[in-house]
This record gives C-alpha cells, structure tokens and sequence, in this order.
C-alpha cells in the first residue's frame, strides 16, 4: 500500500510542475527549461527554513513561493528579451546557474550532500508524520494548483496569454503589453514550482543537487507534451503516465542498472514519437 | 488625424520619407502606390506595429488633440487589418475576437472573465462578416476570405475612431466583397476615419472620398480619386515610365 502511496504524491508533486509548466509553455508558448531550477530554489528554501529557522512548513511554502516569485521577477529582465527557441536556452541557463549555487553554496545547502532530516509539516501540533498525510497535503496542493491554472486559463488574461503564443506581435497592436503578461505568467508559474519544490523536500526529507538538474525540467516537459499542452487536465494525465510508466518496467526484471538508464530511454522515446505524431498530446488543443 | 514627418529608414532605405498628411473622419482616404512604395510600412508605423524613426501623430479626441510619439509602440483607439490576416490560429472565431475586448491591465484581465456584453459585441461584428456560425471553428480551419473576414471582424470589434484596412478586397469572392464594400460604408456613415490599402483602383475609386499616392516612401499625389488617378505622374509610376 506505502508503494502506492509513493507513486500517489509523486505524481501529484510532478502534476503540479506540469501545470506550472503547461501555464508558460502550453498557453504562453513559452518553452521553458528552468521548472526545475524553480522547484530547487523552493525546494532549498523550504529545506532551510524548517530545518535552521524552525518555521511552520506552511508559513515556509508560501515564503518561499514569494521569493521564487521575486527571483523569477528579476531573471525575467534579461530572459523576456529572448522568444521562441532563444527562450529555452535562456532558461536553460537558469538551471545551470541555480544547480552551480545548490552545489558551490555549501554553507547554506550543504553542497553536493545537500540536506538531511528535513522535518515533516505541523499542523497545530499534529506532525503529518505518515505517508498518506502528505498524500492529503499534495492532493491538496495539487487542487489548489489546478483551480488557479484552470481560473487563469478561462480568465480574459489566459485569452490573452494564447493569443500571445500565437502571435504576439499582432495582439500588441491591439494595446496589450506583451511583456507584462508573459511576467506575470513566469512569475505565477514559478512560485507554483516552488510549492511542488517544497513539498518534495519535506516529503522525502532530504534534498540535493542531483533532484534538480535540467533531465527533472525534460520530465515536466515531456508530461505536458503527452498530457496535452494548453490543457490542465492533460498536464495531470501527462504526470501520472510519465510517473507510472517507468514502474511498469520494475516488473520485467532488468538488472537495476539498465533499468534506471531505461527510465531515461522511454522519455526521450515519448517526447520524439509525440512530436512525430501526436503533437498536440493526449487532450491537448495546441500543437507546437 | 494628422502626421507629420513621419519617417521609416531600414538600412538606409527610406521607406517612408519625412510624409505629413491628414486623415478625415467620415471619410474613406485610399493609400495607393506600387509594391515597396511604403504604404503597409506607414500602416505600420501608424499602429505602432513598427516603431517610427521620426515625427509627431496628432489623434483628434473627446479630450482634445493628443500628440502621440510613433517612436514608441502606442495603443490610442486605433484598430487595422493585416494583409496577411495575423489571426490567431489555434483559438476559435469567437475567442479572436473576444480577445481584443477583454482589459488592458494584466491584475484586471486576472479576475475578468468575458461579460454578456463582450458577447454580444462579437456576435454583432461576427455576424456583420456573416461568421457567427463558424464561431466555434479553430480560426486555421478557416478559408483564405473567411480569415481576411475574420481580421476584419476583429478590427470591428476595437470600436476605435480609426480603422486601416491592409487590402482587405484581395482574392475575395464577389459576395464577401460585397460584405466588405457595406462594412467599410458603414463606418464611413458612423463618423470613423477610414484608410483604405488596395491595388484594385475600381474599388478605390467606388469607395474612396480621397486618394493618396506614396512613391519610394514620399507622396506623390493626393486628393479626389478620379482626378488623382488621371494625373500622368501616377499613371507613370504604376505603368513603371
């Protein structure tokens, strides 16, 4: 049953990237790499505050969705020069940089050990101590998540985000600022990922480098193309395949070696015959 | 509305060349020349889809005449077509025009979702263009006439003091040309400023109350369409003399 369960918060934390993805990538058209520079920063901030500062896991998660916000704020001077192709690799640095401060800043992260024991929430006194609590709490999360991407996406702002992907220049001239959207959409779907970057750390209560390399944001990537972009309820569908998938092979037997390099072949096998064939996902509406 | 100096360089080139002008409202003003003579590029520069490199705008409003700098992009109530449409593709009918009425400010559109009245203005202008039944269809599913309709229902939908329409006749069939010819009549009867681009001169002439004619970035003639386009200049200029 705990195995499940496993697999349960893990696709909830993963569909909750995949939707703050899916709200740049799928309605934006925004095709960034940096949810999981995003989630690490939230991830980290979480991890400290709790295990340094003692603060409440949930006055922590929405600290840390604050300063994931003001930091995407501020990357977005130099990425919101960028378009199409230019963007990726613009927010692929992102990660490169954040995943250099996660391993050099050791006196805050620890380094390349990371961090350990990093406690599980409290609520009032109640230590959400078993697994099938975090579940709630993600499940939680993970409506909380779905509601804003879903009020987003049928608000005028979210009409205007699509319109934006498709031509962004034309929408301009009918007097919206472009570039105020596009932040407020970077913005929005960072601090998302930094929810999801806060519940894995207390989750599995130890965090380092390696959980949020740029393969993590290639993952997200890949659920929402599967799932379906400028589609929330594909970026969940997205999420639970890519989760469940690489499980089913647990039972063929491989040697555990070649089962992990597996996991990496069938994403990069999905992403290509997606693309190929089935560009606009499972219930997608926009193909790319 | 007036300009004044208004000039485009690119590279060198002058593709629009230091033009003032004025445009009439309740009129249909005609902006002719041959291809490369400036006109899409002063179309452009007009509704801040290129930033100008020179001169003033003057917009007549209730407030007063305001000036507007064209080296900056600007939104002041003024709507246009492309020539090649620029819909956007992968959303319905209905939300290509929904989206040109939804606010300006990004925290606002946040908590609006489309009133009754955004409704029914898309319905009055997509019906105008004979789409409202198509309203549900994906706008690149759409015809070649029924996109340059669609890109007129959307400039419709602005409701501003200034439409340009970017050949909005070309490669239509007679009936849709008939649509647009009532549409463009229509705003003339309502007051609002009309630009015309078209290489069709009976359309120009049938519709036009005043012609322009830009050549290598300058005008080269302007007034009453029937005496403009007798003038020997602008008949050398598009037989190529």
């Amino acid at each position: 049953m705990d195995y499940f369960i496993h697999l349960a918060i893990l696709i909830s934390i993963y569909a909750i990237l995949a939707l703050s993805l899916n709200l740049l990538a799928g309605y934006t058209g925004l095709i960034s790499m940096a949810t999981s520079a995003f989630m690490g920063i939230g991830a980290y901030f979480v991890a400290v505050t709790l295990t340094r500062f003692e603060l409440n896991f949930f006055v922590a998660l929405v600290l840390a969705a604050i300063v994931v916000g003001v930091i995407a704020y501020l990357v977005d001077f130099a990425l919101s020069r960028f378009r199409g192709d230019y963007f990726a690799m613009g927010s692929l640095s992102i990660v490169i940089v954040a995943s250099g401060i996660f391993v050099n800043w050791q006196s805050i992260t620890g380094g390349p050990l990371g961090i350990a024991n990093i406690p599980r929430p409290n609520v009032f006194g109640f230590e959400l101590s078993e697994n099938w609590h975090i579940l709630g709490l993600s499940l939680l999360f993970l409506l909380f998540t779905y509601l804003i991407c879903q009020w987003i996406a049928m608000s005028s702002f979210g009409r205007v985000l699509r319109a934006i992907r498709e031509d962004e220049k034309a929408i301009g001239v009918f007097g919206y600022d472009t570039s105020k959207y596009k932040l407020a959409a970077f913005i929005i779907s960072s601090a998302l990922a930094a929810l999801a970057g806060g519940l894995f750390a207390t989750y599995f209560s130890y965090i380092s480098p390696v959980s949020f390399t740029v393969t993590e944001s290639i993952i997200v990537l890949t659920m929402i193309i599967l799932g379906g972009l400028a589609n929330n309820k594909g970026a969940i569908l997205g999420a639970a395949v890519i989760v469940l998938l690489p499980e089913l092979i647990r039972f063929v037997g491989l040697p555990t070696a070649i089962e992990a390099d597996m996991r990496h072949i069938i994403y990069g096998l999905i992403l290509i015959l997606f693309m190929l064939y089935r560009p606009q996902g499972f219930l997608g509406e926009y193909k790319l | 509305m007036r300009i004044k100096n208004l000039a485009k360089y690119f590279d060198g080139v002058r593709a629009v060349d230091d033009v003032s002008v004025q445009f009439r409202a309740g009129k249909i003003t005609g902006l002719i020349g041959p291809n490369g003579s400036g006109k899409s590029t002063l179309v452009d520069l007009l509704t801040g889809f290129l930033p100008a490199d020179k001169g003033l705008i003057y917009i007549q409003k209730q407030d007063g005449i305001k000036s507007v700098n064209p080296s900056k992009n600007y939104s002041s109530g003024i709507s246009r077509t492309f020539q090649d449409a620029r819909l956007f593709e992968q959303m319905t009918v209905l939300d290509n025009i929904l989206v040109v009425l939804t606010k300006r400010n990004v925290l606002l559109s946040l908590f609006e979702q489309h009133t009754e009245s955004h409704l029914k203005q898309s319905e009055k202008v997509l019906k105008k263009v004979g789409l409202w039944k198509k309203r549900g269809e994906l706008a690149k599913n759409l015809s070649y006439g029924q996109r340059k309709l669609l890109g007129i229902a959307r400039t419709l939908a602005m409701n501003g003091d200034t439409y340009y329409f970017d050949e909005p006749l070309s490669g239509l069939f007679p009936e849709m040309v008939a649509t647009v010819k009532n549409v463009l009549q229509d705003l003339k009867k309502d007051g609002k400023t009309v630009i015309l681009i078209d290489h069709n001169m009976d359309f120009i002439r049938s519709l036009c109350d005043t012609v322009i004619v830009l050549d290598s970035g300058k005008i080269l003639a302007e007034g009453n369409p029937s005496k403009v386009l007798a003038k020997k200049e602008v008949i050398d200029v598009y037989l190529g003399a």
